[in-house]
């Protein structure tokens, strides 16, 4: 499976250990998009930001492509209080960027499904 | 009902274990380690792509090459995050990276040499990671799962510029076939690899299979890889470098030679040829940027301390 | 402050023979494109995750503008050129282009401060050529003019991040503004009033000052560049020259 590396003979298969208190980096935040006018934000998944506005501009550009018409929250996770909490994350696609879509390649029927 | 009872009845049921739940530690861990290392080679492999950017041949297949290479920054971020459910921080994940703790698919420590190489990661490396990555949305964990349906949607654009790449090529002059067929040359066992060992030599597995971790075999996944990807290979009127590949009429499936398990343990153990090239560079834009890091936190900082 | 000296196109210089409204497409298109390479150097180098997605896209919005730019160059010039004829199969003293686009990305803080200084000319650009009689490029500048404002956000925010950080931001970011400094009036040009305007107020909240160095540097609108741009060119032009007449 690709991503268990496998263990090498002779190597020891560790499962980490963390260095206590090293690399404090920029908080994290949940992030919460509505797709379109009419239905409810979502959350969508979470980042890294030293504050709400980066937190705004990043996740504009990595859960949205900057699709127009969207409107995006931004909330410290440190500040979302939870009692069960559920995490149902929807995929939002922007429509600007053609060549991301799959149906834009001319894929030859013989060559079967890609 | 005990706590490992009761999660394995969720595991067995397809349910889903979100991050409140009770896990064994030895489930985390795992998770832990193998979601670092799937979001690492997200991460790594813009580096092998990024190559091209600036020598793209067109300014559309430059467009189309700086949103996939993105699209990958997006993956590992999205991973991260997952990762970061089980109550790890990302910048610790890096950190282990760095230190070569954590290790990330060997495919990435190969050099792309020509633009054909765009083609063929695109098809081989892509379409390998695809084969993997449809599994693993039905891994037992919530968030790992979630993340891979994300990606899949945004992977299959992926491989389908890859292999038009390769379709023009091939179409094209003596030349720009010739340079397909070196790619195909160079990428093809590499990609086989990333399968990882056979079963028979493949450590955890059954354990990871028990918790639906993983969800098909190593050998069953490279066999799907080889069968999808001959036929494509056909349609190109390249040659696949493996004399032994052959149709086998009982089984149902392509026969294929050995994997060159020397070399394949080689570049596991962090020596493949562009091995150090990578982890260097990753080392160095980190270190580089601390600086700007430090920067926003100390501006944030100020603001907060204006604001109270 | 003292009168500007400026360094511009020598005596001698042949002008570039383009008819005026195609010139105006193709140097937008050029600092565009321009842009966008450097930006892209910066994928996989970036300090952290979510800079690199970012300055992708900032980088895909430049390709993005040069690209229609070009293509409706072509079609004013009317003779069949593709947008690929215009980017690939031109030379360094074809190229109209500002010269402060071609200028090495440097460290973060220099990528940082073109990118602000280029974001201030483009959003007056942009709110100019919406006005334009040829409407098509009166459409391409309204989309632009949408992209200028994120990237404006996004600059400026990061000048103030910079300025306003740790002294080691600050002492970047001064050196990149002195740096550059030099290339901001053939920017700037017709709108330097409103250019300096806006670069003022937002250097001043950063922290930041303007050299008192009277040096400018100009030449990029008639293709009389700085020893950068030949470089950059070889490395786009590369493929496309290496393999004349192929489909990729």
């Amino acid at each position: 499976m690709t991503y268990d590396v496998p263990v090498a003979p002779g190597e020891k298969p560790e499962l980490e250990e963390f260095v206590e208190g090293a690399a404090d980096g920029w908080p994290m935040w949940e992030v919460f998009v509505r797709a379109r006018r009419g239905i409810s934000h979502v959350h969508i998944g979470s980042l890294h930001a030293a504050d709400a506005r980066t937190a705004l501009q990043n996740a504009r550009d990595v859960y949205t492509r900057r699709g127009e018409g969207i409107s995006v929250w931004v909330v410290p996770s440190s500040e979302v209080h939870a009692f069960e909490p559920e995490a149902a994350a929807e995929y939002v696609e922007a429509n600007e960027k053609v060549y991301r879509l799959a149906t834009t390649y001319e894929i030859p029927d013989e060559v079967g499904q890609m | 009902m005990a706590p490992e009872e009761k999660f394995q009845a969720l595991v067995d049921a397809e349910e889903k274990i979100e991050p409140t739940d009770w896990m064994p530690e030895g489930y985390r861990k795992t998770l832990i380690r193998q979601i670092a290392q799937h979001a690492h080679s997200e991460i790594i492999g813009m580096q092998p792509e990024g190559n091209w950017i600036s020598r793209a041949p067109t300014l559309y297949r430059k467009a189309i090459l700086m949103a996939k290479v993105q699209d990958e920054a997006g993956h590992g971020l999205y991973l991260y995050s997952a990762a970061e459910t089980l109550g790890v921080r990302r910048n610790d994940l890096q950190e282990l990276l760095h230190q070569g703790k954590h290790k990330y698919s060997s495919i990435f420590n190969y050099p792309t040499l020509t633009w054909a190489d765009m083609g063929a990661i695109g098809w081989l490396v892509d379409g390998a990671a695809i084969t993997n990555q449809v599994m693993l949305t039905r891994c037992s964990y919530g968030p790992y799962a979630r993340a891979m349906v994300r990606i899949c949607k945004e992977e299959s654009f992926h491989q389908r510029q890859g292999y038009e790449i390769l379709i023009r090529l091939c179409n094209g002059t003596p030349e720009q076939k010739a340079m397909a067929q070196d790619a195909l040359n160079r990428w093809w066992w590499p990609s086989l690899m990333m399968f990882g060992p056979n079963d028979s030599d493949s450590t955890h597995s059954e354990q990871s299979m028990e918790w639906k971790i993983k969800r098909v075999s190593n050998d069953d996944l490279r066999q799907q890889f080889v069968d999808m990807t001959v036929r494509q290979a056909e349609y190109l009127g390249l040659e696949i470098p493996d004399p032994e590949l052959a149709w086998n009429e009982e089984r149902g499936h392509y026969d294929f030679g050995e994997i060159d398990w020397e070399e394949f343990w080689r570049v596991v153990k962090g020596n493949g040829p562009m091995s150090r090239d990578r982890i260097e560079h990753k080392t160095r834009a980190w270190n580089d940027g601390a600086w700007v890091r430090e920067a926003a936190i100390a501006h944030a900082a100020k603001k907060t301390a204006t604001a109270a | 402050m003292s009168d500007p000296i400026v360094s511009s196109t020598p005596q001698g210089m042949p002008d570039v023979a383009m008819e005026p409204h195609l010139r105006q497409l193709v140097s937008h298109a050029d600092d565009n494109l321009v842009l966008a390479q450097r930006l892209g150097e910066w994928i996989s180098n970036a300090p952290d995750l979510e800079i690199d997605i970012a300055l992708a896209n900032i980088a895909l919005d430049h390709l993005g503008v040069a690209r229609a730019l070009y293509t409706h160059a072509g079609e004013i010039e009317g003779r069949g050129s593709s947008e690929d004829d215009f980017a690939m199969r031109r030379t360094e003293r074809e190229y109209l282009n500002l010269l402060i686009v071609e200028q090495p990305n440097g460290d973060f803080a220099h990528t940082i401060l073109r990118q602000f200084f280029f974001d201030v000319y483009q959003r007056l650009l942009w709110a100019d050529l919406t006005g334009s009689d040829d409407p098509t490029l009166a459409g391409i500048a309204a989309k632009a003019a949408k992209e200028t404002a994120y990237h404006f956000e996004f600059s400026s925010s990061w000048v103030v991040r910079l300025g306003d950080g740790t002294d080691t931001s600050k002492r970047k970011a001064q050196a990149a503004v002195d740096a550059l400094w030099s290339f901001t009036a053939e920017l700037s040009g017709p709108y330097e009033q409103a250019w300096r305007r806006i670069v003022d107020e937002l250097l001043d909240e950063a922290g930041l000052t303007i050299p008192e160095d009277p040096y400018q540097r100009t030449g990029g609108r008639d293709g009389y560049h700085t020893e950068h741009l030949g470089v950059l060119l070889a490395e786009m032009q590369w493929m496309d020259r290496t393999y004349p007449g192929s489909q990729w």
